[in-house]
């Protein structure tokens, strides 16, 4: 309850009374920072939605300072990256932390979104934790591909013609539809105008209310852990859960070592290899769009690539099209399709930690098979590896009740 | 408590990307490494004359200006001025291919590319190959072909230096009935002002000099990620201490 101060010119309380009285500081950071309680057991899993949140800060800062440069104009583009990359002070380290970043993004994201397997974070009661994570998932899938689109390069336009095709193969509405997206009969400056508008300001802000969103509910439910038990169901007398510690100072003073720890991983990227030998800088995109010349082999980024092989893998163009959304949104179901009575994998039966094990060999070579050019072995790989990524979703709700699993304790283990 | 073994697990998911997609190799030739050496200054400066003496005639290089090469490259105002500004005044310009690119158009079919970002396009391995390439060839307009790329406009420049070379290629019949035609190797037909080691060195600093003007920053931030890094590391040593006193109370 404010309180307006009776004696009118004897202010008491000082300056963060004054403010407290107008908005409710104390009581906010108190809620999400000094008395938000998670679990002492946090394991280095749990590191990566701090490290996610960096990621998106420094996107957010680096673009603005690229943004203040690069021209969005079929004619300048290219031009204007290697003008940031030669000419403007810095220019280049602030091109290689965005370019770098939206890697690392990928990789912190894939990371926090294993973590919620291993651990059962997207079961009840977090299920719109999880779905709106999802949907953070592919809004940042949205904003990497237009961002992709920006510095004009061949891989910069044959990617996107590539990918934008795609939704041709939807019946009836396809063709129009394609049209609506480049705003054009074929990809050209309107497009490059557009995407730029989607990059800086449309998808970022849908990003970043996304994000504000997710952890407003993760504070609401609380976090999970790695022994995927309550710790509100064991309080104090104090009411604070018994096996939970403040969000700060306890951590975020582990959160700043993963986070340095993490810089120095990706400065050794940015500094010492910038490019990822093509994976994070693709070498064809050092040649500006050729509309005239289609590269020998187009290959989206990596973090595209494992959706991209189960869509190559299938010979028919709308059923492609229908099996890789699927492939992207299937995750997004995982709190119904998961019907084991444990959530944290440590208590879980052979069968689950099996089916997760091959689940993310599966990933990674769907992953791999996606920046190979499509021989018909690795399609036939593909075509094998893309049933069992689908079988691991479709057949959750049998095999993970059958699956034996190991009574759950009572408190937390934390062993110091 | 974030562990040896997990740091050690983060690095592996950092490694599972150091296996890199290579360059599509043009022609499907084998290719010799260009081995150039990126920090030896000699190299560059060699380089950057080759460059301006047998390249710039036709290809711009217009990302680059004469002042960033001078400052990297240990080259004065006057010594850019007197030896490597053909068609410069100043030396905040770029470098610019002194044959029109209409012209270069009429005459070979295709206007000869900027070279900026040559090196990073393709490789160094590429380009290293493609100047080492060029054999005598009766069917092409300009008398040459180019083992690396095949079917090139380019005209073999550097032959005063190398002198002419024929290769010999055998042709195997496949099971399927399909003919793979194999490259055997090259022939010295008549011979350059240099030998084929000069030449090797001559082509390698110039493509060490491409390979610089395609990022002429790398060496700076090679050095300037060292000194990130040890300010991590000392910070990293810190918070750990910080760390390790917030959480002594923790059972």
């Amino acid at each position: 309850m404010a309180r307006i101060e009776a004696e009118v010119g004897k202010p008491q309380g000082g300056f963060i009374k004054w403010i407290d009285d107008r908005f409710p500081f104390t009581a906010t950071m108190k809620y999400h920072v000094t008395e938000y309680y998670a679990a002492k057991n946090f394991n280095i899993w749990y590191v990566f939605g701090v490290l996610a949140f960096v990621v998106l800060f420094m996107q957010l800062f680096t673009g603005i300072f690229l943004t203040m440069n690069y021209k969005p104009s079929a004619a300048e583009a290219f031009a204007s990256v290697e003008y940031i990359m030669r000419d403007v002070e810095w220019g280049w380290l602030i091109r290689y932390l965005h370019s770098t970043g939206a890697s690392f993004f990928f990789i912190i994201v894939y990371l926090h979104m294993f973590r919620a397997m291993l651990y059962g974070s997207y079961k009840k009661p977090r299920e719109l934790i999880w779905v709106i994570g999802m949907l953070i998932f592919l809004v940042l899938m949205a904003e990497a591909f237009a961002g992709y689109l920006l510095p004009w390069g061949q891989m910069s336009y044959w990617g996107a013609q590539v990918i934008i095709s795609l939704f041709g193969a939807i019946p009836w509405v396809g063709d129009a539809l394609v049209e609506i997206i480049r705003g054009d009969y074929s990809i050209s400056d309107i497009t490059l105008n557009r995407f730029f508008a989607l990059h800086v300001i449309a998808l970022p802000l849908a990003l970043i209310g996304l994000v504000f969103v997710h952890i407003v509910a993760l504070h609401e439910v609380g976090s999970n852990n790695p022994d995927g038990i309550e710790i509100k169901k064991n309080k104090g007398p104090d009411g604070v859960p018994l096996d939970g510690i403040a969000f700060h100072p306890y951590h975020t003073s582990k959160d700043l070592v993963a986070i340095i720890i993490f810089l120095m991983i990706f400065s050794s990227v940015v500094f010492f290899a910038p490019d990822m030998g093509g994976y994070f800088l693709e070498h064809a995109n050092f040649e500006p769009a050729n509309l005239t010349a289609t590269p020998e082999h187009i290959a989206p980024v990596w973090y595209f690539t494992p959706f991209y092989a189960i869509l190559r893998a299938v010979p028919d163009k709308l059923w492609g099209f229908i099996l890789f959304g699927l492939s992207v949104m299937l995750p997004l179901f995982l709190p119904w399709l998961d019907r084991s009575r444990v959530k944290s994998i440590r208590y879980r039966g052979w069968i689950y930690k099996s089916a997760l094990s091959i689940f993310v060999v599966t990933f990674l070579v769907l992953g791999w098979l996606g920046t190979m050019p499509a021989d018909p072995m690795y399609v036939l790989a593909a075509r094998i590896f893309a049933v069992i990524y689908f079988a691991f979703f479709i057949l959750m709700p049998y095999y993970t009740v059958i699956d034996k699993t190991k009574p759950v304790p009572e408190r937390v283990v934390y062993h110091g | 408590m974030v562990k040896f073994n997990q740091i050690a697990s983060l690095l592996l998911v950092t490694a599972c990307f150091a296996s890199a997609p290579g360059f599509a190799a043009g022609g499907g030739a084998q290719m010799e490494h260009a081995d150039i050496d990126p920090d030896n200054i000699n190299s560059l400066q060699r380089g950057a004359a080759n460059f301006m003496n047998y390249c710039s005639g036709c290809h711009s290089a217009q990302y680059v200006r004469y002042k960033t090469i001078g400052n990297d490259l240990d080259l004065s105002d006057e010594m850019l001025v007197d030896n490597l500004m053909f068609n410069a005044e100043k030396t905040f310009e770029t470098i610019q291919a002194s044959m029109p690119a209409d012209d270069a158009a009429r005459w070979y079919g295709t206007t000869p590319p900027d070279l900026s970002l040559m090196a990073r396009a393709k490789g160094v391995d590429h380009v290293y190959n493609f100047l080492k390439g060029f054999y005598i060839d009766s069917d092409s307009p300009t008398g040459v072909d180019n083992l690396q790329l095949p079917g090139t406009s380019m005209p073999h420049v550097l032959w005063e230096l190398q002198g002419y070379q024929a290769a010999y290629f055998t042709d195997h019949e496949n099971e399927d009935g399909s003919v793979t035609t194999t490259f055997e190797g090259f022939e010295q037909l008549t011979p350059g002002s240099m030998d084929s080691e000069d030449f090797d060195n001559f082509v390698r600093d110039t493509t060490n000099f491409l390979a610089y003007v395609a990022e002429p920053i790398r060496s700076d931030r090679r050095k300037l990620g060292v000194w990130v890094l040890m300010f991590l590391t000392f910070f990293l040593i810190l918070s750990r201490m910080l760390k390790k006193q917030i959480w002594k109370d923790i059972k």
